[in-house]
């Protein structure tokens, strides 16, 4: 990659908010004439770094580089760039025209030059004759528009998109996708956009940036995104998807839901615990029960317009989602099997809860901001220890007080046979936890942890 | 039935709110010296005020009174804008700390704020006359001020400000050609109310104008009445100023319903 292809450059960016981290080293390069997203969730960090781009905000750590210079202190206001917002952020007392010709005034261009570029701009956004009208008295895709004007006419280096049409109704949001694809086509200028619409970001982009927790989890197109999901994060979040625990067995074999099957994935070591993806649209059916790899009992099937959506129950008491042409009637049986390139091998993040922690009486270890009975220790008070637990050896409670403490479920993945949550304590520390109940995202539980289940190491000595 | 009780009721107390100034409306239609006599129907108390027939010392007072409405205004208007803008950048208990100081003296009361400014202006060893007047009204106003335009700033939207910037306007420029245009008319309602306060004021003056013989209209009237018997063309001049100040607040709520129309 020539360096002077790259217009933009992140190295090593980190944000902390109030002593909380909102991104963490973010590291990233964009090529003029690039359509790139940034996707996740809120609070994902993806807004964060859009305004670290433009200015709003300054890293705590790292730097943005335009065109290989460095913005650091460089006010918003002297960059070559352009923002359209989510809410679109027009001048109420400015009409339409005096809106779009906002930045050409400030630049002081003459009157004439003004004129022509406002309307080529509108023309642009298919808004002629709009010029005159009040911003307010126009539709939320109409104002969407003005502001993507007011941002074009400016003909910035970069045009940076912040869930531009989040606040529009799902018909506007179809077109005016079209649009913005066709649009980046015409100025070819590179485009940087924010969503946590994941079918949005495969339709319109380039290269794709999937964030979560402050972190890039991946970067890729949007085939790659989609076929070849890193993580059991990117997996779940783009597209529907079967993730299950898995063990590699050897080398393009891998083991779950009871059955072996061959998979095209090596390198993993023998005996290994995996995440599992399987697409849904990826599952082979058969109606005669003893053909393919296993078996399982239709429980729904919903048309869903182009194919059927079906769940079934397998030989070994997982749930799994298929897609097909075919529907099958709950209560049927069908064989089942999945070619070797419909399953993606994903190394596990990890496999236990890992905290720091320090013991506080010869029954009792702090950690999480809590104190937990561990019944004896062999250690003696006010050693700083490395505290593991297993995620099945957390229990979540309705009850707030009843627990050691407090915690919110922050995602859920169901994982064929139970679910694996992410619990938020107040600190902003996560536990990890498998369980068969089903919780909701936002929940608050009370989480308790049985003496037996919280295993006690010596502190690592780095 | 009920209607009608709920009507009578309604004119019942606008007879009970407006009486008094009513009553100073119609006798300042006839001459005689007291209040409550009537002298027939005439029009001479209007002229008198008008040509000069009345105190060199009541003129003093109306002039006093509408300079330091008017500067005292300008000058909470500014203070207030800006301290309105400051407010409504901070975050969190900051914010609310000093919004919570802001409301405070408005809920004092008057004389309390007077002597306090009159002690203030003792132990600074101020010289009490306009100036300190002026101070003092002043300090009362801006709160007023504050809360007129906070309220245009939350309906701003929060990005309109960034947006500025990002196309390429200073952050002084930003204020003067995005924020300030949209909160101009919580300024404009904020120096009326500022205005009216000025003028309306007579506790605060009192403890704060000093014994330099410095005279505003309230403190004016206060001391009049207290030599024997109120000076008869005072009766037109409250006429005059009550027409004034209601057709300032009909101005205020006209441009308000307005206002509100239109972010509709």
């Amino acid at each position: 990659m020539a360096d002077k292809d790259i217009i933009i450059k992140l190295e090593h960016l980190s944000k902390r908010y109030e002593g909380k981290e909102v991104l963490h080293d973010i590291n990233l390069y964009i090529r003029k004439g690039e359509f790139l997203t940034l996707l996740g969730p809120s609070g994902c960090g993806k807004s964060t770094t859009l305004r670290l781009i433009a200015g709003f905000l300054q890293p705590d750590e790292g730097r943005v580089l335009l065109s290989g210079k460095d913005m650091t202190g460089i006010p918003p206001y002297r960059r070559p760039l352009n923002t359209v917002f989510q809410r679109y952020a027009l001048f109420p007392h400015l009409d339409v025209y005096d809106n779009v010709a906002f930045g050409l005034k400030l630049q002081g261009l003459p009157e004439d030059k003004i004129d022509a570029k406002v309307r080529k701009a509108l023309k642009m956004v298919t808004l002629t004759d709009y010029e005159d009208r009040d911003v307010e008295s126009l539709s939320g895709g109409q104002q969407q528009r003005v502001a993507i004007a007011r941002a074009i006419v400016n003909q910035p280096k970069v045009l940076l998109l912040d869930e531009p049409l989040a606040a529009l109704d799902r018909k506007m949001r179809a077109d005016m996708q079209i649009e913005l694809r066709d649009m980046h086509k015409k100025l070819g200028i590179t485009f940087i956009y924010v969503t946590h619409d994941q079918e949005e970001a495969l339709t319109l982009s380039d290269t794709i940036v999937v964030m979560d927790e402050g972190r890039i989890q991946q970067i890729g197109t949007p085939a790659d995104i989609y076929n070849e999901p890193v993580n059991s994060f990117v997996a779940n979040f783009i597209g529907e998807s079967n993730i299950f625990n898995g063990t590699m067995v050897k080398d393009r074999l891998v083991s779950f839901i009871g059955h072996d099957f061959p998979c095209v994935d090596s390198g993993f070591g023998e005996q290994t615990p995996v995440d599992v993806v399987v697409r849904p649209e990826d599952v082979v059916v058969d109606k005669d029960p003893s053909a393919g790899q296993f078996s399982g009992k239709v429980t729904s099937c919903i048309f869903k317009g182009v194919h059927y959506e079906m769940l079934l129950d397998t030989d070994s008491g997982n749930e799994i989602m298929i897609q097909n042409y075919l529907a099958f009637e709950p209560g049927t049986t069908v064989g089942m099997s999945i070619p070797p390139d419909g399953i993606q091998v994903m190394k596990k993040e990890r496999l236990r809860n890992t905290f720091e922690g320090e013991i506080s009486s010869p029954e009792t270890v702090d950690f999480l901001g809590a104190t937990f009975n561990v019944g004896h220790t062999p250690f003696e008070p006010g050693t700083k220890v490395r505290v593991e637990v297993e995620f099945s050896g957390v229990n979540l409670l309705d009850d707030l007080e009843a627990g050691e403490l407090e915690g919110e479920v922050h995602s859920i993945l169901y994982k064929g046979d139970h679910y694996h949550l992410t619990v938020c304590t107040p600190d902003g520390d996560k536990i990890y936890v498998d369980t068969d109940d089903v919780w909701d995202k936002g929940d608050l539980v009370g989480i308790e942890i049985a003496p037996k289940d919280i295993k006690i190491k010596e502190a690592d000595d780095d | 039935m009920r209607k009608l009780l709920a009507q009578s009721y309604l004119w019942l107390l606008l007879l009970i709110l407006y009486s008094p100034i009513v009553i100073i409306a119609i006798f300042s239609f006839t001459e005689a010296k007291v209040m409550g006599n009537w002298s027939g129907l005439s029009f001479g108390l209007y002229s008198n005020l008008f040509n000069g027939q009345v105190s060199g010392a009541l003129v003093r007072a109306i002039e006093n009174t509408l300079s330091i409405g008017v500067l005292a205004a300008l000058l909470s208007t500014i203070l207030g804008s800006i301290a309105a803008v400051g407010i409504f950048n901070l975050k969190g208990w900051k914010k609310k700390s000093i919004t919570f100081l802001n409301d405070i003296p408005m809920l004092n009361p008057d004389i309390i704020t007077g002597i306090s400014l009159f002690i203030l202006f003792v132990a600074v060893g101020a010289r009490q006359g306009y100036v300190t007047v002026l101070l003092a009204h002043v300090s009362f106003c801006t709160p007023y001020v504050v809360l007129s335009v906070m309220p245009k700033l939350r309906q701003m939207n929060p990005n309109t400000y960034e947006a500025a910037l990002d196309l390429g306007a200073t952050p002084s420029q930003a204020l003067r050609k995005v924020i300030f245009p949209q909160i101009w008319p919580g300024v404009i309602s904020g120096f009326i109310l500022a205005f009216t306060l000025s003028i309306d004021d007579f506790a605060v003056t009192l403890f704060t104008k000093g014994n330099q013989g410095l005279e505003t209209l309230s403190t004016y009237i206060y001391a009049d009445a207290r030599k024997g018997g109120l000076t008869p063309e005072l009766r037109p001049l409250m006429t005059i100023i009550f027409l004034t100040v209601l057709l300032l607040l009909v101005i205020i709520n006209i441009r308000n319903s307005r206002l509100t129309k239109r972010n509709k």
